[in-house]
């Protein structure tokens, strides 16, 4: 197998057979708190996309150049969610200056996102797997999108779920986690697919 | 030693992080007109979306900005008009204060029944089902569409049709827009002499849906000295600026549609 078509099938298995949501289950406050809305779920979708990609980058830069010379490698998860948090301030900051219209669509989700645990688990699921530089920053971008895909899924049924009559007592939160359950299980099937 | 380094190698990356933060925050750092905050400060403070902005936030950004006039905050009244006039250095005109009214008065036993609507409870979702559930194609349909937006629990249904306490409405406009039938109008509070029909037909169907209704009849077009009624659409339309609120139209009206506060 060359090396593109590999690439290629890991881009597929990070987004549908290793769905952080579904099959890692990483990520699931945001993917059942902010999933009201179809364009509120995108919004989210895309800041953690842009957030999990950076924070694979600089995590690897930091798991691989700092703590690995000096032996450090205990200190991976902390080093970690100090690297992330400050990543995700920055990148508030950043956004708030150059593209207030962009900062505008997703202000609000970024300092959700420095506790988003699908983050930090791709920096950690990167180091165990022992990806290089390219894999890492893929399955963080990858990775990400699998979970815009499951949130932006979730909230679309979710929207329709407001209307459908149901049995008082599974109205809401109960019937969007069976929602979630019965998704959890259609993307088991992608599990034989890579 | 071990441990050393490590503190060392914790401590220096939150350090240069927190220094490297530091840094972009004077970068990137955007200015803020302190007059937002003063201008939010002022505004009713509900997020009702009255001035038209998604909330209060917005709104004190569109006033600093210029787009929005300090009488933007409905609920707010007069009270936020002069805040934000001495924050933004203009002189307050107090706009007419307004209020939402119903203009329907076809409650239970006085506008006809067609049938008996035990769906979904919406005015919209009854609208829909064969012109509603009153004989009146104009009338409130009374399933309180209207009672669930208001923010500021003003409506209430009454005898099958919705009553707004004058005393609680902030003027926001929901429940103009929530109103399938338009019945909900947004009138000075000072008008006291209302038409309370919106029936646009003729004489005989208006006359036969509902004991209420206005019929076109135009005794109150004689009746007011003032001559600020017209009949127009089928029914009575009073201009509130010609007005004296003599009540003399409520005197002679013959279907009582014409109420006096």
């Amino acid at each position: 197998m060359s090396e593109l078509t590999k690439i290629l099938l890991f881009m597929v298995s990070c987004i549908l057979s290793h769905n952080f949501i579904f099959s890692r289950f990483l990520g699931c406050c945001p993917f059942l708190g902010v999933s009201n809305k179809v364009s509120t779920a995108a919004g989210m979708g895309l800041a953690v996309t842009f957030v999990m990609t950076l924070a694979s980058l600089f995590t690897y830069g930091v798991y691989h150049w700092l703590l690995v010379p000096l032996g450090l490698k205990y200190l991976d998860t902390i080093s970690f969610i100090l690297v992330i948090a400050a990543l995700v301030q920055f990148v508030e900051m950043f956004l708030k200056k150059s593209s207030p219209s962009l900062y505008g669509a997703l202000g609000i989700y970024l300092p959700l996102i420095t506790t988003n645990c699908a983050v930090l688990g791709v920096a950690v699921l990167n180091v165990s797997e022992g990806y290089n530089l390219v894999y890492s920053v893929l399955n963080g971008t990858f990775g990400a999108l699998g979970f815009m895909l499951a949130i932006v899924l979730m909230a679309g049924v979710r929207e329709r779920l407001e209307t459908a009559n149901i049995p008082k007592c599974l109205r809401g939160f109960p019937a969007s986690l069976i929602m979630a359950s019965m998704m959890a299980v259609g993307f088991m099937g992608f599990t034989g697919l890579v | 030693m071990q441990i050393l380094l490590a503190a060392l190698v914790l401590g220096g990356l939150g350090l240069v992080l927190g220094i490297l933060l530091t840094i972009a925050s004077k970068i990137f750092y955007v200015e803020i007109d302190p007059r937002v905050e003063e201008v939010r400060a002022c505004l009713a403070g509900a997020n009702c979306g009255a001035c038209g902005y998604a909330g209060c936030d917005a709104c004190a950004q569109a006033v600093v900005k210029g787009e929005a006039g300090i009488n933007c905050c409905p609920p707010g009244g007069a009270a936020a008009a002069e805040g934000i006039a001495k924050v933004m250095g203009v002189a307050a005109e107090v706009a007419e204060p307004k209020v939402a009214r119903v203009l329907c008065q076809g409650a239970t036993g006085v506008a006809a029944q067609r049938y008996i609507y035990d769906g979904y409870k919406s005015c919209q979702a009854a609208a829909g089902l064969a012109c509603g559930p009153k004989e009146c194609r104009y009338a409130c349909i009374g399933l309180g569409d209207c009672v669930e937006r208001c923010p500021f629990g003003a409506i209430s249904i009454q005898n099958g049709i919705a009553h707004i306490d004058e005393k609680l409405c902030k003027a926001c406009g929901k429940c103009v827009a929530a109103c399938p039938r338009s019945v909900i109008q947004m009138m000075p509070a000072s008008a006291k002499v209302l038409v309370r029909c919106r029936n646009m037909d003729a004489a005989k169907p208006a006359f036969a849906v509902c004991t209420a209704s206005c019929i076109g009849c135009g005794r109150c077009v004689k009746a007011c000295a003032q001559e600020a009624i017209q009949v127009v659409d089928g029914f009575a339309h009073i201009d509130a600026s010609k007005c004296t609120q003599c009540g003399e139209c409520a005197k002679v009206c013959p279907r009582k549609c014409i109420t006096v506060e």
